[in-house]
């Protein structure tokens, strides 16, 4: 099962069998990892997959519940971050965690600073040492200047050479490009190219695969909390890749979705929704499309492809740079949700805990929520007209609890979801944007929330569905539209919609770099 | 098999008890004191007395209603004293115009620093705590330049009447903290806004997907609280029958922040119990006057207060981690 790019050498960094269960999950599940020196190990998965339980696991923030690490094949327990990071294992989070106050200097000699015969910190020594360090890595900055006053990707930059400077020997980088820009991320390859001749190992999160192929040496790839593939990157195709990550197996092209005959009734219809050359900078650019009544269109990619802030848009809470959002052919007021609702869209949260429900409050204030203002008048609400809604609702999505004012955090993962569903539909919306509709709920509540999808669709309702779950998003949209880096990359209809064409159309290069050679 | 059902069966007893004691532990604890003082504390329990101490605390209780709104957001107000101390310099600026006039005018300005403060957590994002800081030093610098160091009487006998008078033999003070009570109870329990706070304060990110105008509400909720400190400022000026800039409302932000936790109103928001409040900050008042009966020294009485407070916040501990 383990690979090593210099078989010959001992792995700097390997863990055994790892298994890590939080309530109700199974994070990590006998998962094996090995990293040698000077590799560049590629640690790839969706949300969930069990990358950032791996992680935290590896640099002492969780303790595992069974398994074992070994640090130059030495058994060791990191009990805490600090002892991961004293004995080399460095993490660059996304979010830089220097101290952004203080000079670059300070930050890269932070608590090792230079000492003057007096004992103060010698800034002459020390400024110069940190320039000294930045040039060896091409990283161009000044380091007097406060931390917060650079560029992110320099702050980032920074984060890597002082890693580097206190002797780490595995360097973390998770998602370490998705704030920078272009010429930022080619400085970081630099870096990642010195150290790796340096022998430093890195492991090296990102879904960009074009970044994974540049950099990487090796790939793990974890879904469910599995180690699912391990393995050199080079030779392995980017369609096998994908496959992987999202638990397809690639199938002979067999057309197994045929709704064509519903489709026909679609075209005739005026689009309700029209989304129109909808771009922000590094995030999305310039996506359009319109979906009609009856219609679920898909929105299909990768983790970080911009499916949830193209949700997010039409809902009218993803600042946007340009385009416009029209719903019954009337442009939406941006940047307000309370306008895009009054307009008829309607949005489930991808993550429902943080984005969706009120954990603290009853089944009865989380239903009604958004439609507040229509059950109300002069601000006082109505209680009768409150609680025929939310009857309703509860027996119409078979809500089951122990009444209207149980606390919806008590609820399991299904129920919320019904809450969150009732929340949508007593508005009465002629848009609904799903996001991940199905995430974190049992197999039979899955069914009951997917056969609910496809009744809204039937009563006329325009429906947006963004879903990781290929088998998800192939049986339940009439069209698919597959997103990349932000940008609308191909859009499946008819034949072309089956699970295989979906994993290929993630997979596939991008139009532009036509010339590199496709996967198959 | 049966040990495992029984392990169980406790542990679900003792979440019941736990939630109990969170939810009702604050009538308990003041029906427990009554009956201590009842058998213990001679002239204590009776009819005069404690209208008096009902009397003293209808302050901390108006001011402790705002903070229970602003807590339920998950916000804090620190300038809530300070805007008692300004409304007390106001009232003398204003002793010229009628009575109920002066008294809008302040309460009008008591609004506005809710509109500052909002204003500064809601659109600026700066963190409550700090923004309604600034306020809790300007305020009563401001009260005290109104005042130039002198501790004004008020003469407006319509203005006095707010502490002097009475109706249907219950003290004018009962009842100016009695309606701001009936209000923001029926403000919570029946009004949009009501329900907006809670969803806001229990998840407000979820709540401006939904369409809520986060801050808005935000913004109204610190204005409401500035409203009733500035009230509370008036009640306090009535009652002592003069302006204070150094001591009026003096402390009133951390009596009103332990009345609301001690009623039972967890600071991570969601939740605002007005009942809850209002019994804590009776509760408050009487432990400190029971010690005092018992000839405790004020010292000895904080040191009860902060065992109270502690007590209270364990209590709440069980609600923070489910």
């Amino acid at each position: 099962m383990t690979f090593s790019t210099d078989p010959g050498s001992p792995p700097v960094l390997e863990a055994r069998g790892v298994n890590k269960e939080f309530p109700g999950v199974k994070a990590l599940d006998d998962v094996s990892l090995s990293l040698h020196k000077g590799e560049v190990h590629a640690l790839v998965g969706e949300n969930g997959a069990g990358k950032s339980t791996l992680i935290k696991v590896l640099t002492g923030v969780y303790p595992q519940d069974a398994g074992q690490l070994f640090h130059h094949q030495v058994p060791v327990t990191f009990r805490s971050p600090g002892a991961a990071q004293a004995a080399g294992i460095s993490t660059i989070y996304q979010e830089v965690n220097l101290v952004p106050t203080q000079s670059a200097a300070r930050n890269l000699y932070l608590g090792r600073e230079p000492r003057t015969r007096l004992g103060l910190i010698d800034f002459t020594a020390m400024h110069r040492a940190a320039r000294e360090l930045l040039d060896e890595y091409s990283i161009r900055a000044d380091v007097e200047a406060p931390l917060a006053s650079l560029g992110l990707g320099t702050q980032q930059m920074i984060a890597v050479a002082r890693a580097v400077a206190i002797d780490a020997n595995v360097v973390i980088m998770d998602e370490p490009t998705s704030s920078l820009e272009a010429r930022e991320v080619e400085t970081l390859f630099g870096v990642i190219d010195r150290l790796r001749a340096r022998g430093v190992a890195i492991i090296y999160v990102s879904h960009r695969l074009d970044e994974l192929y540049r950099i990487c040496d090796t790939v793990t790839v974890l879904r469910d909390g599995k180690l699912v593939h391990t393995g050199p990157l080079a030779g392995l195709p980017r369609l096998q890749l994908v496959a992987t990550m999202l638990g397809r197996e690639l199938l002979a092209q067999t057309k197994r979705h045929s709704e064509s005959d519903e489709q026909s009734e679609g075209p005739y219809a005026e689009p309700v929704l029209e989304v129109r050359n909808i771009t922000r900078r590094g995030v999305l650019d310039n996506i359009s499309f319109a979906v009609r009544p009856g219609e679920i269109v898909g929105l299909g990619g990768l983790l970080g492809a911009g499916r949830t802030e193209t949700g997010m848009a039409v809902l009218g809470a993803q600042d946007l740079d340009a385009g416009t959002v029209a719903v019954d052919g009337r442009v939406v007021r941006a940047g307000s949700p309370s306008a895009s609702i009054a307009a008829g869209v309607a949005l489930l949260p991808e993550d429902r805990k943080l984005e969706g429900i009120l954990p603290s409050l009853s089944i009865r204030d989380n239903i009604v929520l958004a439609a507040l203002p229509r059950l109300s008048r002069a601000g006082l609400v109505s209680d009768r007209k409150v609680d025929e809604v939310v009857a309703t609702f509860m027996k119409q999505l078979h809500i089951r609890a122990t009444g209207p004012d149980q606390k919806v955090g008590t609820l399991s993962g299904g129920n919320q979801q019904k809450v969150m569903l009732a929340r949508l539909l007593c508005l009465n919306p002629k848009v609904l944007i799903l996001d991940e509709p199905t995430r974190g709920i049992d197999v039979g509540a899955k069914t009951e929330v997917r056969v609910t999808i496809d009744e809204l669709a039937a009563a006329g309702l325009a429906v947006l569905l963004i879903s990781s779950e290929t088998e998800e998003l192939v049986d339940g949209s009439d069209r698919i539209i597959v997103l990349r880096e932000g940008q609308v990359t191909d859009v499946l209809t008819g034949d072309r919609l089956s699970e295989d064409e979906l994993v290929r159309a993630i997979a596939s290069v991008e139009p532009d770099t036509s010339e590199e050679p496709t996967d198959d | 098999m049966t040990e495992a059902l029984a392990v169980r069966r406790s542990d679900i007893d003792r979440a019941a008890v736990s939630r109990w004691t969170r939810d009702k532990g604050v009538y308990v604890a003041l029906l427990l004191l009554l009956v201590y003082n009842a058998f213990f504390t001679p002239r204590f329990v009776n009819l005069h007395n404690l209208n008096v101490q009902l009397i003293l605390d209808t302050r901390i209780i108006v001011v402790a209603l705002g903070m229970a709104l602003v807590i339920g957001t998950e916000g804090i107000d620190l300038s809530v004293g300070a805007v008692m101390a300004l409304a007390g310099g106001l009232l003398v600026q204003f002793s010229g115009l009628p009575a109920i006039v002066a008294i809008v005018l302040v309460l009008v300005v008591g609004a506005l620093v809710g509109l500052l403060n909002g204003t500064l957590v809601a659109i600026v994002g700066v963190q409550p705590i700090v923004a309604t800081l600034a306020f809790l030093f300007a305020g009563r610098s401001l009260a005290q330049l109104l005042l130039q160091g002198r501790n004004p009487s008020i003469h407006n006998s319509a203005i006095l009447a707010v502490s002097s008078g009475s109706f249907l033999g219950v003290n004018g003070l009962i009842l100016a903290a009695l309606v701001p009570i009936l209000l923001v109870a029926f403000t919570i329990r029946r009004t949009n806004f009501g329900h907006r706070l809670l969803a806001v304060g229990d998840n407000a990110r979820a709540s401006f997907l939904s369409g809520v105008p986060v801050k808005g509400t935000l913004i109204l909720v610190y204005v409401i609280s500035g409203a009733l400190a500035a009230w509370a400022g008036v009640m306090d000026t009535a009652s002592i029958t003069s302006a204070n800039a150094l001591s009026s409302g003096l402390n009133y932000e951390l009596f009103a922040i332990t009345a609301v936790v001690v009623g039972g109103t967890p600071l991570t928001g969601g939740r605002v119990r007005i009942v809850g409040t209002v019994a804590a900050a009776v509760l408050m008042q009487l432990l400190r006057s029971t010690l005092i009966f018992h000839s405790a020294t004020d010292a000895e009485s904080q040191m009860v207060t902060a065992a109270v407070i502690v007590g209270a916040v364990y209590v709440q501990r069980v609600r923070a981690k489910s």
